[in-house]
């Protein structure tokens, strides 16, 4: 194992500073905390590039800053489709087209939509599934920290979960969803002026981008690709064998570009909530499109770290940089960016450099408790559970829930130490549910005639249809199991690598939940009149008037703008 | 709303850049071998103490366009 990093007074000082402004802006917001309102929705007031900067950051927990340098390493600029294929026309879409029925609806959460829209038992369903899943996802948070921090500094790991998990309480229970968005905000910029210094000086190391571009063509021919495998992001996607990610360029765009990203940023009600806060419609339109800004420039700061690192490890650039490996000998990609931190940063910007990577992983944690109270007090309390209560009893219920949804995750993060199996099989689970979503809400806001038997059962079949995919298929080399093929032995097909699987588990869920919700819509009588279903779906709500505005405080020259700057940079690096 | 989140960010911002420019010009030169020789923290501290800057003179406009 590695030697862990020591840190110096004034590394510490900048830690206690940060902490001390998350918990002074919860102090601050107290006061303006009075109403339900105020504490799931603030107060709808919130101007759209603090909603943009928070849509964004809420998303960057620790899966992002660790993960993609560890897949920037594992599979080189490829790695940027999750933002300039998946993330960003997947943001311009909510943005433009699904905004006006999310705002418009005055729902309080993605779940209520779906009452408003479809029925009961079709908001029960999400709700329950999206809780639980929040408060898995906060835990997973809090565990891989606590890990991280324990590896990194040798701090105590019952020290890092309680520490994070008290501070992320404390800033909610004061000031709910607005100190949650406002400190993203201070976690973005955090995150952002950490990191730049870090690619700085790994790509400074690496000779610059041409000195990065010989290395990694080093790595590529090393492992078996065509040089460039490593810089290319489209040049190598003909065919699974010639990249390292293993996937052809069809299923990625269908599976990555269309189903999961669209999935996650057009229904999550995690990302969904901070756009909703907006002020007004024409802000809450512009959230998603001012948040893809900065996410098209991500893949700079988060992959390649993880490209610098590899490159690296392969060809020693002047200060001996290498990627420590695994007790099994494969290097340990999750460790590419504080490995790097550790190598680079002198004390004082190493404390920043921490901060940086604490904030992120509070951001995550954070932005799962504000959806899970929030959908947990409106959509299961307040449904199920006591109908008729005052809005303080409400405040009050979101007050507690953050404190037991807090609490829930702290007992996630010790179970992950103990079965990390359970934890795999419950995201295995999540993914299930969650592929076929998007097909429920395209055809919800699009299609009047769609039906609430319809979205509930096609959703179920849906959900079915990953499991049984991902039951009777295998991606090579893997054993029967968590991984696939519990359903058929041998496998009825091998994918080349996990993440075709993935790709392809997500394109049948969907396809089968867009099918079968036409079918039993056909089948069964709409039970919504057009009256209730105004400002729900396309056909029946008045357009929103934007001609007054500059092009770029509409969301249709927005989003043009952002797709364009997309399409240029997947050009650029192809 | 009550608090503008730029007068926090300016501030936070500020006082860690400060902090870096300080330790920068009294730390040992000899720390600065791990980042390539470049004393990083007077250097981007100085970024840092600008952008806050910027930030509190954005919040303390009142009614001035984000």
């Amino acid at each position: 194992m590695m030697d862990s990093i020591r840190l110096m007074p004034i590394d510490y000082v900048i830690l206690t500073v940060y902490f001390a402004f998350v918990l002074g802006i919860g102090w601050v917001l107290k006061r303006q905390t009075k109403t339900s309102e105020d504490f799931f929705l603030s107060g709808r007031s919130i101007p759209a590039w603090v909603a943009g900067l928070a849509f964004l950051s809420a998303n960057l927990g620790a899966q992002e800053v660790i993960g993609m340098a560890a897949s920037g390493a594992k599979y080189g600029i490829a790695t940027s489709h999750f933002y300039w294929v998946g993330a960003i026309p997947a943001m311009v879409f909510v943005g433009v087209f699904m905004m006006p029925f999310y705002y418009g609806s005055r729902a309080r959460s993605v779940p209520e939509y779906l009452k408003l829209r479809y029925d009961e038992k079709t908001r029960g369903f999400n709700a329950i599934s999206f809780a639980v899943m929040t408060v898995f996802s906060s835990g997973i948070s809090m565990y891989a920290l606590a890990k991280l921090f324990n590896i990194l500094l040798g701090w105590d790991f019952n020290f890092s979960i309680w520490i994070s998990g008290l501070i992320v309480l404390l800033y909610i229970y004061l000031g709910g969803l607005t100190s949650a968005i406002y400190n993203e905000v201070l976690q973005f910029f955090l995150i952002v002026l950490g990191f730049i210094p870090l690619v700085y000086l790994g790509l400074r190391d690496a000779g610059g981008w041409s000195g990065l571009t010989e290395r990694l063509n080093v790595v590529a021919t090393a492992k078996g690709y065509a040089s460039g495998a490593w810089t290319d992001s489209w040049a190598h996607m003909g065919s699974p064998t010639t990249n390292p990610m293993g996937v052809e360029w069809f299923g990625m765009v269908m599976g990555l570009g269309f189903v999961l990203s669209f999935g996650y940023w057009c229904t999550d009600f995690l990302v969904v909530q901070r756009a909703m806060a907006a002020h007004s419609m024409a802000a809450a339109r512009r959230t998603p499109l001012i948040a893809a800004v900065p996410k098209m420039l991500f893949p700079f700061l988060v992959i390649l770290p993880g490209m610098i690192a590899i490159a690296l490890t392969y060809h020693a650039g002047g200060s001996g940089f290498a990627l420590p490996k695994k007790p099994d000998g494969t290097f340990d990609f999750d460790m590419a960016v504080p490995m790097m931190l550790g190598h680079y940063f002198p004390p004082g910007l190493l404390g920043l450099g921490l901060t940086a990577l604490m904030a992120s992983f509070m951001s995550g944690m954070a932005g799962n408790v504000t959806a899970f109270n929030t959908v947990w007090t409106y959509d299961i309390y307040q449904s199920y559970i006591k109908k008729d209560a005052s809005d303080a009893h409400y405040l009050w219920m979101g007050r507690m829930s953050t404190v037991f949804g807090i609490a829930l995750s702290v007992g996630t993060a010790y179970l992950a130490t103990r079965f990390n199996n359970i934890m795999d099989f419950l995201q295995l689970v999540f993914a299930f549910v969650n592929a076929p979503l998007f097909a429920t809400f395209l055809l919800g806001m699009f299609w009047k005639r769609a039906t609430g038997h319809g979205a509930f059962f096609g959703l179920l079949l849906g959900t079915l249809a990953a499991a049984f995919h991902h039951g009777l298929t295998l991606p090579s080399g893997a054993v029967a199991g968590i991984k696939g093929g519990w359903l058929a032995a041998p496998p009825v097909h091998l994918y080349p690598s996990e993440m075709a699987q993935n790709f392809w588990t997500a394109i049948y869920a969907w396809t089968v939940c867009f099918l079968a919700t036409i079918a039993i819509s056909l089948l069964t009588r709409q039970k919504k009149s057009d009256a209730e279903l105004k400002g729900l779906v396309y056909a029946l709500t008045p357009r929103e008037r934007e001609e007054h505005l500059p092009w770029w405080k509409t969301a249709a020259g927005l989003g043009t703008f952002v797709l364009a700057v997309a399409v240029l940079l997947n050009v650029i690096f192809w | 709303m009550g608090l503008d989140i730029r007068t926090p960010i300016g501030f936070l911002f500020a006082i860690l850049g400060a902090l870096l420019v300080a330790y920068g010009l009294l730390s040992d030169p000899q720390v600065y071998q791990r980042s390539l020789g470049i004393n990083v923290n007077a250097g981007w501290g100085t970024v840092l103490l600008g952008f806050g800057g910027v930030m509190l003179w954005l919040g303390r406009r009142p009614g001035a366009p984000p």
